[in-house]
């Protein structure tokens, strides 16, 4: 099962983008403030 | 900034994916009836090459998920990451690559898999140098709809446009690794992989492409078109977000469920199959805030059939991402592997779910795309979806039973040891269930065509005109 080599450490590296993914919107505050981000899509565009 | 283009929304490649969605939806739907017909009656093949049900069927899987689902997740992903970040497309010439692109591969497809071109892997048949086209259409999606994200006028990115971010992402990097394989001429090629290491691959693609084409995708599409429809938030913006983290977290191992009692070693199935039943928890909660969206005004299913089809279409959602994880254990799978419930299964999930909600979208979007106020016919609207539903209620009844009943037969043992079915006794008892399915792809079929004639009228009577982007609220 070779191919564990390939997949397994692949899944590692996602796991870690997904988390930057996290951090990175964390960080920038986009879930600071939530009230209200759900009703916006219904009000401006 | 000032010019008249940069004030309105890019349109037009959302007008065209849109128009493509249904026409590429009957062509592919056409297909799926041709073959569930051959299964019933295999004298449909003619003795035609070009019309066998092996050359058909990945024809059908082909249209109907990158052709049908593909055009609709293009379309709404460009129109929703435009509306919620309040900008026009970044790179409007690339978005129209895209669309130009995208349809070179679904007719380079068209005509390479009847004729017999294939690479052998499920739901990725396409031979190599199509799989270099679509890279490079996939490569200036990313750019388009990443672009969009950041020259966004509002701070806060929709929940939306994370699944559709994880959507387009995650499909290149299946796409890449399964697709490695080396040419041996100009359509034939071998892949990277050999034996249980290629079925391993395969399947971690095939899975993780029904959870990020089929599934995170149409999330970001249930997520924005929903509440719209509804002209409600939806129920918890909170959940929605947790729903994305945890669903992404924990998708990419589901795939060796397909494996099951096969020369895959067994603690990868048992992961597979971990896996798999740990995803109830984030689709079910995904599948419960969309519902609850109607919460306090469950009277507008009564009168509006374009949100019955969304609504309607998370019940299959909730529906099949019960039935996949109980199929994922090995015990239940021992009875339905190889059967026709997977295929119940699968459809549950693609005409249920994938379908409804992509023909929900379409009739949220074609009235504002063409300047018209609502659809040409809301009656027709209405008789689409009863048919549609009740076509999918007897394709997956049918085929539940079938199912059962062939796993059954398959493992029934007589006293002496010997098998008490041959396998054509199980094929001769399927064949009630294939005609009943044949009745339910018609309907749904027929579905579509109301569609497509709806969708026609309501272009031809409305006119194109640009939308302009509001000025930015700005917010603390």
């Amino acid at each position: 099962m070779e191919i564990l080599f390939l997949l397994i450490p692949l899944s590692v590296v996602l796991v870690l983008l997904i988390l930057i993914g996290l951090w990175w919107a964390i960080d920038k505050g986009q879930f600071e403030q939530l009230e209200g981000e759900g009703e916006r899509i219904l009000r401006h565009e | 900034m000032n010019s008249i283009t940069e004030n309105t929304y890019s349109d037009t490649v959302v007008r065209q994916f849109t128009l493509m969605t249904v026409v590429w939806g009957v062509v592919g739907m056409l297909v799926g009836l041709i073959i569930a017909a051959q299964l019933a009656w295999p004298e449909l093949n003619f003795g035609i090459s070009w019309l066998s049900y092996g050359r058909l069927r990945p024809l059908h899987t082909n249209a109907v998920i990158f052709a049908f689902g593909g055009c609709a997740l293009f379309a709404t992903s460009y129109y929703v990451v435009q509306r919620t970040g309040q900008t026009r497309l970044f790179a409007p010439r690339l978005a129209a690559f895209t669309f130009w692109g995208w349809q070179a591969v679904i007719l380079a497809a068209a005509i390479s898999l009847p004729l017999g071109y294939t690479s052998g892997k499920e739901y990725a048949e396409l031979e190599w140098p199509i799989d270099i086209l679509i890279t490079l259409v996939w490569v200036s999606y990313a750019i388009v709809f990443f672009g969009t994200i950041v020259k966004r006028k509002v701070s806060h990115i929709y929940v939306a446009n994370w699944f559709y971010g994880a959507f387009i992402l995650t499909v290149a990097v299946l796409h890449l690794v399964n697709s490695a394989a080396m040419p041996a001429g100009w359509m034939k090629s071998y892949s990277a992989y050999a034996g249980v290491q290629d079925a391993m691959v395969q399947w971690w693609y095939g899975h993780n492409a029904v959870g990020f084409f089929l599934t995170a995708g149409f999330l970001g599409m249930m997520y924005y078109f929903i509440p719209k429809q509804a002209e409600r938030p939806v129920y918890s913006y909170r959940l929605s977000i947790v729903h994305f983290w945890a669903l992404i977290f924990t998708y990419m191992w589901a795939g060796p469920h397909h494996l099951h009692y096969t020369a895959l070693p067994d603690w990868t199935q048992s992961l597979g199959m971990v896996f798999s039943l740990i995803l109830l928890a984030p689709s079910w909660g995904g599948m419960i805030n969309g519902i609850m969206t109607l919460s306090g005004a469950w009277h507008k299913l009564r009168d509006d059939p374009v949100l019955r089809f969304m609504i309607v279409s998370l019940s299959f959602y909730g529906m099949s991402t019960f039935e996949g994880p109980m199929m994922s254990i090995k015990t239940v799978n021992a009875l339905s592997h190889y059967t026709d419930w997977t295929v119940g299964h699968v459809h549950s999930g693609a005409l249920g779910w994938v379908g409804l909600v992509s023909m929900g979208a379409v009739y949220f979007l074609v009235p504002r795309l063409f300047g018209e106020k609502k659809m040409h016919s809301v009656p027709a609207i209405e008789l689409h979806f009863w048919t549609a539903t009740i076509g999918i209620v007897l394709y997956i009844s049918a085929m539940w039973i079938a199912g059962v009943m062939q796993g059954l037969m398959w493992r029934s043992i007589n006293e002496d040891g010997t098998l008490t079915y041959t396998f054509v006794e199980s094929v001769k008892a399927t064949y009630p269930y294939y005609v009943v399915r044949v009745v339910g792809g018609a309907l749904y079929f027929f579905g579509m065509l109301v569609m497509l004639w709806n969708v026609m009228m309501t272009a031809v009577k409305g006119k194109v005109i640009a939308i302009p982007v509001p000025a930015v609220v700005v917010h603390a």
